[in-house]
């Protein structure tokens, strides 16, 4: 079996994430050269999201973060940093990473690409414990840089300028030290001066000996400086200082006339001011009321603002609280450290200050944002100061505060996250064309239930009741030179109805169109006039209110209309085709007159291009199958140029222009293609290349649509030609990123369109659907899904379908987090605690400063939302969980079963009992207690039973059994229930007052994950070993196992495939199938003992048979969920898998051994002549733990358009192919997965 | 030290001892392997992001805590080493 991994969604976590202006480009005007800090140049920020690095673009003026650039890069990003050299405008990009080498990388606007700069090679490849790539920093003045591991091995590499100025970078210095641990690195400001890093280290070598425990315990973290000489070139160990053992991070102090210098480090609970030679100055983090005693608060991000004469910190404790950090200081000397609440936002991994005043926010879990400043936290706050610290007998006197609602942040965008996804399942519960993908996603109260759409999303602006179904709808602009449209002409069977586009949309009758007919064409004709074709005739509308007139000779009507700014075709019944141009005069002249063979199906002229009188090429589709492209050029005018045949009758034609392009916002370079596009009668899109000269056509392309013609309809998006296409589903051809990507939107079935662009929406779509005039925008261009959002209450742990109902059953579950009546409990004591406060006492003065804003603060108090501020910390070995049935169509909750007593749902399932009394039941095994550490314990676990009641909206609880361990698998078998309690797989039977055990069998390794049966095997995964075979001999009552795998696997995920195959993901990131070779499954299923003789005699504390495993491959992600599923009706079933970084993946097995050999030779090629951008050797990521087998990686393939046309041409060369074939091979291929 | 034996080897494992952290040798007691693998297990969770929120995620806790945890215990994550013979 070859498989083909293509990942559909990648991954929406962030890692780490850095800003600065990686184009170089401004914003406004040139920046001031020389100046470092000039403030105009635009900022990027580049995001490590595991495995692929995005460049993100705030736009200021509508607050939204555009994606520029996203490059998957075929390696674990670990560290990111910026630099730039002085003088210069533009900063590099350097990637810490798996790959055991420093990669410089820089952004080219022009090409929109990331360019290597500098690879520089230090280590083995791989996250090890010694070779660097975790820890990065550079010199703020961009002459050295630092790259460290967490233990022993520190690099620096100094950077510099070549006389063409171009980046340099020296062989590296060794900072090493053997047996420390290194936990943040840094660079000092230190203006000119030698460039200086500090890191936090912890020698360990003493406590390795020690046995009396002495040494561990007077471990002593230190504040080592490391001072790189550039005048010797050399790094020497210039300080070791100790320092508080909580410490975790450390942040740059602005120095060199900026600042004092120096670092701020971060420790548990406290925040000090360190420097070389000056004295500590120290702080306490303010902690949140309800935070039990026993946890520190810990800074997890930290952002550092400077503008001329200010600068400040905000650092994020692991809870989402933002303090705002200022210095007091005078010339080098600090005096006073103050730490300020700011604001409260979801725990993120990274945050980002930007010069124009956004916030950035990479949420670890969860949806990011952009926040907006309001302020910058200049009012009074609950404030912990150096000045103020007090020592007491229990350590120092800590500083309390209450989360308030954002008053310095504003919420302007968000960035839609899938991290963490728990669990997925597709199927299509809401009878659309194609399946949703159910995806339970997220953390605690930030926990969502999201369906995934393939598609893009649209929103809906206007929807309006016509009188009647319209059949078409056009707009039209006044002016060429207009902004905005016009009227929207919409036609009906036998009349026109003009809507004219102002502040309101409204009808008018002035607009000189025939409105007693129906239109078949309405349009804007040369500079500011208009045209109607109807079937008797053209009215050609003159900008001075002139009506023009032609009709039809005879008894003939019009069939078909083609027309571009200048020149119009109709088709009359019968097939005469008629030709017209518009003259110097603004008339419409008749030119050319040409008979069909028969009757004319659809027609088609291409736009005119720049510059040009005319276009020359016009494209009439007939009902024998094919197409024409007839010339326009006045000497050989309707001349057949080229003929192409279809495979059914051609619906609707439509030219797109793709216009060259040389680099842009959006684009490498493009030379202007021009595509014609045919939608067919039996549903596929039809998709040529037309030569610009000979008119000849090449390179074809077919898709299926739906099971309607596709009609095709022009329209913008951003600021391009793209096209909709009409069919059961509309589809949008757009291009993006360089590539034509064609995708269906998320809406209903619509029956015409027309681009759309008034005042209040620039580029939307007007569109007709049964009764009703829609006007609509499209949304996230380039993504794969669009989704909707239901929340949840708790972490998802699992979910099932329930068929009957369609409804979704999910159990949630958190560890140390209160339950919901004591966090109202707690909530109501904390809102009459601030009573007391605002009636009298310091905070009094800043309430009142607030006026007005007191109210609504009180209020907001009242509703924090616990998304935002996340659930009040409890008892680490508190549990709290919850049991609910969900209806996906309305998004209700329609029962939620909050579990009592510290109890934890883990696994789920239905089962039908075969004494069917009951029907349908919910099964739910339970943990009570559970605790993970320093072994995992559990006071008891438990199965539930529950029964469907109210129609299968609610449950009630039959009964529940004890069991002793923790029951992580449940799984129906034969009218029973199949349990994996701990280590032990147990069949049960439903009892009257609990379930009664019939079967177990006790021989597996560590604890059961997974189960699934198929006929009379069970397929059962261990949590370390992998997986095991099972069968259940009815007539002896035993289960027994008679084939395992050799190879120990950390299992998170498993799906059976077939009746001998099963597919597992690991904890490390592979996906592999385990198949049970075909002659042992012939010998077990011949016997007539089942192979239970020869499990009787055992081999080496195994089962007798081993499986094989006959496919690996690396994801580089946990892979939580998989499942075997078809995304597109009528297409193959592929396995989509969902990760924990919130991507999702597909594996599509290929149909020919063709396909096989084409794809691992252009991925051969394509290893060679294209090595990933981090430095990491493909084949070697791919084989991280186990060497890849027989998978083919799609996404590398699918690197390929963005390769130089050359090595195009040179890897098709080597393929014997044209690279158009290739292209058409990667589309093919994927059309065929989604 | 003669040419010669800078390549006999017992001196090239002892240069790989001194650079590569954790190469074992023959003498190595049961401890002292257990230190390394947990140290190398605790570094590579670091290193790889998805299993380090992975631990977050069943531990309820931020992914920045996690990754303080693991490198707080990096420093005895075997407990106590055992009394050494006399010998």
């Amino acid at each position: 079996m070859y498989l083909y991994s293509l990942t559909l969604q990648r991954a929406t976590g962030a890692v780490c994430a850095v800003i600065g202006s990686f184009s170089g480009r401004d914003s406004k005007k040139s920046a001031a050269s020389g100046s470092s800090s000039s403030s105009s140049s635009t900022q990027e920020i580049a995001v490590a999201r595991g495995t692929t690095l995005e460049l993100l673009r705030p736009d200021p003026e509508t607050g939204r973060l555009r994606t520029l650039l996203s490059v998957d890069v075929f390696g674990a990003i670990r560290s990111l940093a910026q630099f730039r050299l002085t003088g210069a405008t533009k900063d590099y990009l350097v990637v810490g990473s798996d790959s055991g080498r420093l990669v410089i990388l820089e952004y080219s606007p022009d090409r929109n690409r990331l360019d290597k700069v500098h690879q520089e090679t230090f280590g083995k490849s791989g996250c090890r414990r010694i070779v660097p790539g975790q820890l990065l920093a550079v010199d703020p003045k961009g002459r050295a840089l630092c790259i460290a591991a967490l233990e022993k091995q520190k690099l620096v590499y100094v950077l510099n300028r070549d006389a063409a100025a171009r980046l340099t970078i020296s062989s590296p210095l060794e900072a090493h030290k053997s047996n420390t641990l290194t936990f943040s690195l840094t660079a000092l400001d230190c203006g000119f001066d030698n460039p200086v890093f500090a890191a936090i280290e912890l020698e360990y070598a003493e406590s390795d000996r020690d046995p009396t425990g002495q040494a561990a315990e007077q471990a002593q973290k230190h504040l080592t400086f490391y001072e790189l000489d550039l005048g010797l070139n050399h790094v020497s160990r210039k300080a070791s200082e100790p320092i508080d053992n909580g410490a975790n991070l450390l942040v740059t102090v602005p120095g060199g006339g900026d600042g004092p210098s120096g670092l701020l480090v971060c420790c548990d609970n406290f925040v000090l001011y360190r420097n070389q030679g000056h004295p500590e100055v120290r702080a306490v983090i303010p902690r949140r009321a309800d935070l039990p005693a026993e946890r520190g608060v810990l800074i997890v991000a930290a952002a550092t603002h400077r503008q001329k004469s200010l600068f400040f910190f905000l650092l994020q404790t692991e809870y989402g609280d933002i303090f705002k950090v200022d210095l007091e200081h005078s010339n080098d000397t600090v005096t006073e450290l103050r730490i300020k609440y700011f604001d409260t936002i979801p725990v993120t991994s990274a945050i980002c200050v930007l010069r124009s005043g956004f916030l950035f926010a990479a949420s670890e879990f969860g949806n990011h944002a952009l926040y907006q400043f309001r302020d910058i936290g200049r009012d009074v706050d609950v404030e912990s100061s150096s000045a103020t610290l007090m020592e007491t007998d229990e350590g120092f006197q800590p500083v309390f505060f209450q989360p308030r609602a954002l008053k310095n942040l504003y919420r302007i965008d968000e960035i839609e996250s899938l991290m963490p996804i728990m669990d997925m399942r597709v199927a299509n519960l809401f009878d659309e064309e194609t399946p949703q993908v159910f995806t339970a996603c997220g953390r605690g109260p930030r926990s969502t239930l999201r369906i995934l759409r393939p598609g893009l999303a649209i929103s809906e602006m206007a929807r309006s009741m016509l009188p009647a179904e319209p059949i078409a709808v056009w707009t039209v602009k006044k002016n060429i030179n207009d902004m905005f449209d016009a009227y929207i002409v919409v036609s009906f069977a036998n009349v026109t109805l003009v809507l004219s586009i102002g502040e309101t949309i409204e009808e008018v009758s002035d607009s000189q169109f025939l409105d007693t007919t129906h239109s078949l064409a309405v349009s804007l004709l040369g500079e500011d006039s208009l045209m109607q074709v109807h079937p008797n005739g053209i009215r050609h509308i003159r900008e001075d209110g002139r009506v023009n007139e032609w009709r039809t000779p005879g008894k003939k009507t019009i069939t078909k209309v083609g027309s571009n700014r200048l020149q119009v075709v109709i088709a009359l019944s019968g097939g005469e085709l008629i030709y017209f141009e518009m003259d110097m005069t603004g008339q419409l002249m008749e030119v050319e007159k040409q008979d069909m063979s028969g009757d004319v199906a659809c027609l088609a002229i291409a736009p005119v291009p720049e510059g040009r009188q005319r276009s020359r090429f016009l494209a009439v589709g007939s009902y024998d199958n094919t197409i024409r492209i007839l010339s326009l050029d006045p000497d050989d005018c309707l001349q057949p140029l080229s003929v192409q045949s279809v495979s059914s009758a051609p619906e609707s034609l439509m030219f797109l222009e793709v216009q060259a392009s040389v680099g842009g916002e959006d684009g490498a370079d493009h030379p202007a293609n021009l595509f014609l596009n045919a939608g067919l009668q039996n549903g596929v899109l039809f998709r040529t290349n037309v030569d610009m000269v000979t008119g000849q056509l090449s390179d074809t392309r077919s898709r299926f649509l739906g099971l309607r013609p596709p009609k095709l309809f022009p329209c913008i998006v951003s600021h391009r030609q793209a096209m909709l296409c009409l069919s059961s589903r509309p589809w949008l051809g757009y291009i993006h990123q360089g590539h034509f990507l064609l995708t269906p939107l998320s809406c209903d079935t619509l029956e015409s369109a027309a681009s759309f662009s008034s005042d209040q929406c620039s580029e939307g779509v007007v569109a007709v659907a049964g009764d009703a005039l829609r006007i609509f925008t499209i949304e996230r261009l380039g993504e794969t899904f669009n989704e909707t959002a239901i929340p949840l209450r708790y972490t998802p742990r699992k979910f099932v379908i329930l068929p009957k109902k369609k409804y979704l059953a999910v159990i949630e579950s958190d560890k140390g987090a209160l339950s919901a009546e004591e966090r109202e409990a707690a909530k109501k004591e904390c809102l009459e605690a601030a009573g007391v406060t605002e009636n009298g006492n310091a905070n009094n003065g800043d309430q009142m400063e607030n006026g007005d804003g007191q109210e609504d603060g009180a209020e907001d108090r009242n509703t924090l939302p616990d998304e935002q501020y996340g659930y009040p910390k409890a008892e680490s070995e508190r549990w709290v969980s919850c049991i609910r049935i969900l209806d996906p169509k309305s998004r209700d909750t329609t029962c939620l079963l909050e579990l009592q007593d510290n109890e934890a749902a883990v696994s789920i399932c239905t089962v039908n009992f075969h004494d069917k009394e009951h029907g349908t039941l919910l099964a739910v095994g339970t943990a009570k207690g559970l605790q993970f550490w320093p072994k995992r314990n559990l006071s008891a676990g438990f199965i539930h039973i529950y029964k469907f009641v109210d129609e299968g909206r609610s449950l009630e609880l039959l009964h529940k059994t004890q069991v002793e361990e923790v029951p992580l698998a449940l799984c129906q078998f034969q009218g029973r229930l199949l349990a994996g309690v701990g280590s032990v797989l147990r069949l049960y039977d439903l009892g009257k007052r609990k379930l009664l055990r019939k079967c177990e069998n006790k021989l597996f390794p560590r604890t059961i994950v997974s189960i699934h049966t198929y006929r009379d095997r069970i397929y059962v995964g261990d949590m370390q070993e992998s997986f095991h075979y099972c069968k259940y001999r009815r007539d002896e009552n035993q289960l027994y196992i008679f084939a395992d795998d050799s190879v120990p696997r950390w299992l998170t995920a498993a799906n059976h495939i077939d009746f001998d195959t099963m597919a597992g993901a690991d904890k490390f990131g592979n996906i592999y199938f385990a198949r049970l070779p075909q002659d042992l499954s012939d010998e077990i299923e011949e016997d007539p003992t089942g192979g239970k003789i020869k499990w009787e005699q055992g081999k080496l504390n195994g089962a007798p048979n081993k499986v094989e495993e006959i496919v690996q491959f690396h994801v580089g992600d946990v892979v939580t969920c998989l499942q075997k599923a078809s995304l597109i009706p009528g297409g193959g079933e592929c396995l989509i898998y969902g990760t924990v970084m919130g991507s999702v993946g597909a594996l599509l097995a290929f149909t020919s051994r063709e396909d096989v050999d084409f794809f691992s030779h252009l991925e051969m090629h394509l290893r060679q002549e294209h090595p990933p951008l981090c430095g990491r050797d493909h084949m070697a990521y791919r084989s991280a733990y186990f060497p890849v087998k027989d998978v083919i990686d799609g996404d590398l393939c699918e690197q390929f358009p963005s390769l130089p046309a050359d090595m195009q041409r040179k890897i098709a060369d080597e393929l014997d192919r044209t690279p158009g074939e290739i292209l058409k091979k990667l589309e093919d291929i994927r059309n065929k997965i989604i | 030290m003669q040419a010669s034996d800078r390549f006999n080897i017992n001196s090239q494992l002892e240069h790989l001892q001194a650079k590569y952290v954790g190469t074992g040798h023959a003498d190595l007691n049961h401890f002292e392997w257990a230190l390394n693998i947990q140290r190398d297990s605790y570094a590579s969770y670091i290193g790889h992001y998805p299993v380090l929120a992975y631990f977050a995620i069943a531990e309820n806790e931020s992914i920045g805590r996690e990754r303080y945890n693991f490198m707080q215990k990096m420093l005895l994550p075997c407990g106590l080493p055992p009394e050494r013979d006399e010998d």
